[in-house]
């Protein structure tokens, strides 16, 4: 399973011309997203899954992966941490890119929440119980990235070049003066969040990480749950039948490559990233 | 094999389904602590002094394979949907229309779903459904007073919470078993939130305040201050409220610790 540096220079210059193909569709195409399956050059790794953002290749997350003499293997021989494959950041495989995904995930949570509490409109068109629940939402997802950022800082072997750089968001089919439109958003954020790590769990091997995913993932229910009462407050929908099977009384959990691609839907995320290795 | 039969019934919706025989089947479940004044014995003491009892709760209390961690979940799902169900059916307890009959009305749909996925899946295992007595040896009224109802399905569901996310290391070995308690986890999650709004508390739990539940629920809370999350202090993050940092992360129970709890409503 192993790659060679050989391999990976090859891929390299390959993804080159296939990321100025795709700029020049995008140029066709403007703001559509695409998840593109399959790298036909593997045939050794399954679901390679990428992302290509929206106009998002100069943001500074697409430098060249080196070819030349570079005697750092440490990216190359190990398939499996996070790091620049081909041009673009690879989420990861193993427990440090299940914790690298929860990263994105946070970031994008984070992120949202950021701009909800500082919109023109937030004091004045949300309500005193609105308010307060965003708030807290917003301190939450702060500390749950920041979180991430140090753990995997210090977790990484070389957090410099594998760690996940801060991605790029917009919203363009948000109106953050809206509280319909603001709750609606973080009621989709909140649950995916809430299948994205009751997906993630069994791909996680160190126990101490599943219990940091497991603090975490109940705080995302718990705000789920709010924001859906907040938005239908005379009804069960906290814990509605679309979201916890009546028969069996489950939430919802997805696997990551289902996660990556709704949230791809939700068209928010500008910063091209893989998920190679996350199934 | 018991998990091998375990696993095999996630894909048989009819096990699934079925209701079984589980109200008339014999359980290893052993009578805990029916003499001990419980009364008088704050959450979480209860069981410390009840632990070294021989039988399965005593067992149950280490939850360390997959099959105790089911059984732990599955007495805590019994008393949460005897809980629930005897609320629902106690005429003048919960409003007969509006936001809380349908909130407590689906809360007890899914525990009692829990119940029913939980013995289909442990089989063999499953345990009987131990008798209960939700005043706690008549410290509490909760089907008479519907405030105190609503604290004990707040202390209820946020035990679940802490419960479940203790044993989520347990079920490492059998990943659809840990898929499918953390679904639960998180049900319990949205439960437990949705219940501590209609309290005019928040959602989520502040520091280790038991949020006016009697002080014998304090066990529940305990530890739920915490700030330090892999070496990483969540309280000082900067232009956050040191206060969002406790809240942010919730914390396990202990197999033993979750026991205790449940051992207080067990007769």
């Amino acid at each position: 399973m192993k790659l060679v540096k050989y391999d990976i220079c090859v891929f390299t210059n390959i993804s080159i011309i296939n990321k100025r193909i795709t700029n020049l569709k995008k140029t066709i195409m403007k703001n559509v997203v695409k998840i593109q399956e399959a790298n036909p050059f593997s045939t050794n790794r399954r679901g390679f899954l990428k992302i290509s953002g929206l106009g998002a290749v100069g943001a500074g997350l697409l430098f060249a992966a080196g070819c030349g003499d570079d005697d750092d293997p440490v990216i190359y021989t190990d398939q499996k941490y996070p790091g620049i494959r081909n041009g673009v950041f690879d989420l990861g495989g193993g427990d440090l890119g299940v914790l690298t995904y929860a990263y994105a995930l946070e970031q994008l949570e984070a992120d949202f929440y950021t701009k909800v509490v500082n919109a023109s409109g937030f004091n004045s068109n949300f309500s005193v119980e609105q308010k307060a629940v965003l708030t807290d939402l917003y301190n939450h997802e702060v500390i749950h990235r920041e979180f991430f950022r140090a753990a995997l800082t210090k977790a990484l072997p070389n957090a410099g070049s594998q760690l996940l750089p801060d991605l790029a968001f917009e919203y363009a089919s948000v109106n953050f003066n809206s509280p319909t439109s603001v709750l609606n958003t973080a009621k989709a954020l909140e649950d995916t969040g809430v299948a994205a790590y009751n997906g993630a769990g069994k791909l996680i091997t160190n126990p101490d990480y599943l219990l940091l995913a497991g603090k975490i993932v109940s705080i995302e229910a718990r705000h789920a749950s709010a924001i859906r009462s907040l938005i239908n407050t005379n009804s069960a929908d906290f814990a509605g039948d679309d979201i916890v099977d009546p028969t069996t009384g489950l939430d919802v959990a997805r696997k990551p490559s289902q996660i990556i691609s709704e949230v791809v839907s939700l068209d928010f995320v500008q910063t091209p990233f893989t998920a190679q290795f996350l199934e | 094999m018991n998990i091998l039969k375990f696993l095999e019934s996630f894909a048989n919706e009819d096990v699934l389904n079925a209701k079984g025989s589980r109200r008339d089947s014999f359980g290893q479940f052993k009578k805990i602590g029916s003499d001990m004044a419980l009364a008088a014995v704050p959450f979480g003491l209860a069981s410390m002094a009840l632990a070294p009892q021989k039988g399965a709760a005593a067992t149950m209390g280490l939850a360390e394979t997959p099959i105790s961690a089911l059984q732990l979940a599955l007495t805590l799902e019994y008393l949460e949907e005897e809980f629930y169900q005897t609320a629902v059916d106690t005429i003048g307890l919960i409003p007969l229309v509006g936001r809380e009959r349908l909130v407590f009305e689906k809360i007890a749909q899914h525990e009692s779903a829990h119940v029913d996925f939980l013995i289909a899946g442990l089989g063999a295992d499953s345990i009987a459904k131990p008798t209960f007595d939700f005043t706690a040896g008549g410290l509490f009224n909760p089907f008479g007073n519907y405030q105190q109802f609503l604290a004990l399905a707040q202390a209820f569901e946020d035990t679940g919470v802490r419960a479940y996310k203790g044993q989520a290391a347990n079920l490492m070995s059998t990943p659809a078993l840990l898929t499918a308690a953390l679904q639960i986890h998180s049900v319990e999650a949205r439960h437990a939130s949705e219940v501590r709004r209609i309290r005019l508390q928040k959602g989520w739990i502040v520091g280790n305040d038991r949020g006016g539940l009697p002080e014998q629920a304090q066990a529940v809370y305990n530890g739920e201050d915490n700030t330090i999350q892999a070496g990483f202090n969540t309280s000082t993050v900067n232009g956050i409220p040191a206060g969002a940092g406790s809240e942010s992360f919730d914390e396990p129970l202990t197999g033993a610790e979750a026991t205790a709890i449940a051992s207080l409503f067990i007769v």
